[in-house]
């Protein structure tokens, strides 16, 4: 019941082994981007310091780790499905012996394995010895991080199969994905700590997925906040999203039958 | 020869119009992704009250000159980060064997006006400094707040072509181009003395982001460079400009006389 679940896990992993001098070109994005992050950063807690809780080992460790987990969770929708749907493959993907969103998911999770080793392990490496780093006190945070990582791919993949989904009605869900793609880096916690808005904006963020895709990995590492409540809100929202692309791949499947499909 | 240029961005701008409630979307997602740095610009601010001895009107002016060209950048050459799709499928072939040059007819093959979103963002925020009377109203300031996003535009422009033809020897190797143009929206929109020395040489001089928006903005306040750098520079944009593109003339003809295509 499960192995060929497992099996997807294995096969994302070797697709995305494939594409390696792709990968290492991102990479050297990710730490250009990186070293620009921290430098602005830098300038903000310099004068006094620290700004919102965070001194400069803490703002090295907070973009680090978010340039390298932005591609493990992937943030910026690829659309693959939502293209499927518009051509109509998604036919034969919805013919095969499989949950279709679960078959889904074990491919992505093969993906980030893949991306952990090559996208985010260098450009932690490299921020850790070159420049200013907290490593965490206990090493619990370090297996909470384990933890809650694989969760935050788990809401990042629902979330962009929910917009692919989207496609079934909009056949074009360019507008939605692009709209997506450039509002995440904020919301996550990508581009600056979240720790830096006012509270209201903070409070309201934390009653969407969004910090539960990157900022609370990096929180648990930096040993910020508590632990069970970060990682309760992204259990909830983990459940929350999956759940809703369940009902909304059926609904979105009758919707195919009836046109014919 | 100009006309039938004229004629093909004629085409595409109609395309585009077609789907008005499409392209309306398309251009308030890239208004909304310019909005997202002035976020946290305005987030930083919430902490702070100078970021690399500039207040925040200083460097919202900055991020706004800096906001307008890149979008009028992207709008002029952004169809460029489709080259390696065009080089791996072979459709570049196409464009060689006809006879207009292969650039002019791929900055033409995609006028995206969506991304006009951009620059309206940059300009309103650019309203809103120059509101608040920071900068004085004298015909040279004028003269610098019409000339520096075209100046800054051409200079960024350069780089994306300079940058993008190294797609001619990686052909995906397209995020390493991703680097510089994007990056270079990052490194126009902050005063550079946020940045480190060696970030400065690299990202600031050496690619020459500093004169897109900081030495104008400042020119347009008046004020000394907290560097100590000599005071022409602040005028010197379009000299860089001219450089820039010479030397992304360069880069380019070279990249094309290398190109020998993928066999597909």
């Amino acid at each position: 019941m499960l192995r060929p679940y497992l099996r997807l896990v294995g096969a994302g992993f070797r697709r995305h082994s494939t594409y390696l001098t792709a990968s290492l070109a991102g990479l050297f994005t990710n730490t250009v981007f990186g070293l620009l992050r921290v430098a602005v950063l830098l300038a903000v807690v310099g004068p006094t310091g620290s700004a919102a809780g965070y001194d400069a080992a803490d703002t090295g460790t907070f973009v680090w780790l978010g340039q390298g987990l932005l591609a493990v969770v992937l943030l910026w929708p690829d659309r693959e499905l939502a293209l499927r749907v518009r051509s109509g493959d998604v036919a034969i993907d919805l013919a095969r012996p499989w949950n279709l969103q679960l078959a889904l998911l074990a491919q992505d999770l093969g993906r980030a394995g893949h991306a952990v080793l090559i996208r985010f392990a260098p450009p932690v490496a490299f921020g850790a010895l070159v420049l200013p780093f907290r490593w965490p006190d206990s090493p619990w945070s370090v297996l909470l991080f384990a933890v809650s990582a694989p969760l935050a791919v788990v809401i990042s993949f629902a979330l962009r199969f929910l917009l692919d989904l989207t496609a079934f009605w909009l056949l074009d869900n360019r507008g939605a994905a692009g709209l997506y793609g450039v509002a995440t880096g904020v919301l996550c916690g990508l581009t600056v700590p979240l720790a830096f808005f006012p509270d209201l904006v903070r409070t309201a963020l934390y009653a969407t997925p969004f910090p539960g895709m990157l900022q609370t990995p990096i929180d648990l590492f930096g040993e910020r906040g508590n632990p069970a409540a970060l990682l309760a809100h992204q259990v909830f929202w983990a459940a929350l999203t999956i759940g809703a692309g369940q009902l909304v791949l059926t609904r979105a499947t009758r919707k195919l039958v009836v046109q014919g499909g | 020869m100009a006309s039938v240029y004229r004629r093909i961005l004629g085409s595409r701008v109609r395309s585009q119009l077609a789907y008005r409630v499409s392209f309306a979307l398309d251009a308030a997602g890239q208004a909304v992704a310019q909005a997202t740095e002035l976020v946290v610009i305005l987030a930083v601010f919430a902490q702070v009250d100078t970021l690399g001895g500039f207040s925040r009107d200083e460097v919202l002016l900055v991020y706004a000159l800096a906001g307008i060209s890149f979008g009028l950048s992207d709008l002029a050459v952004g169809q460029l980060d489709d080259l390696p799709r065009w080089i791996r499928t072979g459709e570049l072939d196409v464009l060689l064997a006809r006879p207009l040059g292969v650039l002019p007819q791929l900055l033409t093959s995609d006028l995206q006006l969506r991304r006009l979103g951009r620059v309206a963002v940059g300009a309103l925020v650019l309203a809103v400094v120059l509101a608040q009377g920071r900068v004085e109203p004298t015909p040279l300031n004028a003269l610098l707040v019409l000339a520096t996003p075209l100046v800054g535009a051409t200079i960024t422009s350069s780089v994306w072509v300079a940058t993008c033809a190294v797609s001619f020897w990686v052909v995906d190797g397209r995020e390493v181009a991703n680097a510089f143009t994007y990056g270079s929206q990052l490194t126009t929109s902050y005063p550079i003395t946020v940045f480190g020395p060696w970030l400065r040489r690299a990202l600031c001089y050496a690619v020459p982001s500093a004169f897109v928006a900081y030495f104008p903005a400042l020119a347009l306040l008046d004020r000394p460079d907290p560097l100590g750098l000599p005071h022409a520079l602040r005028y010197a944009a379009p000299l860089v400009a001219v450089a820039a593109v010479a030397v992304a003339a360069l880069v380019w003809r070279t990249a094309v006389r290398h190109y020998q295509g993928t066999g597909s």
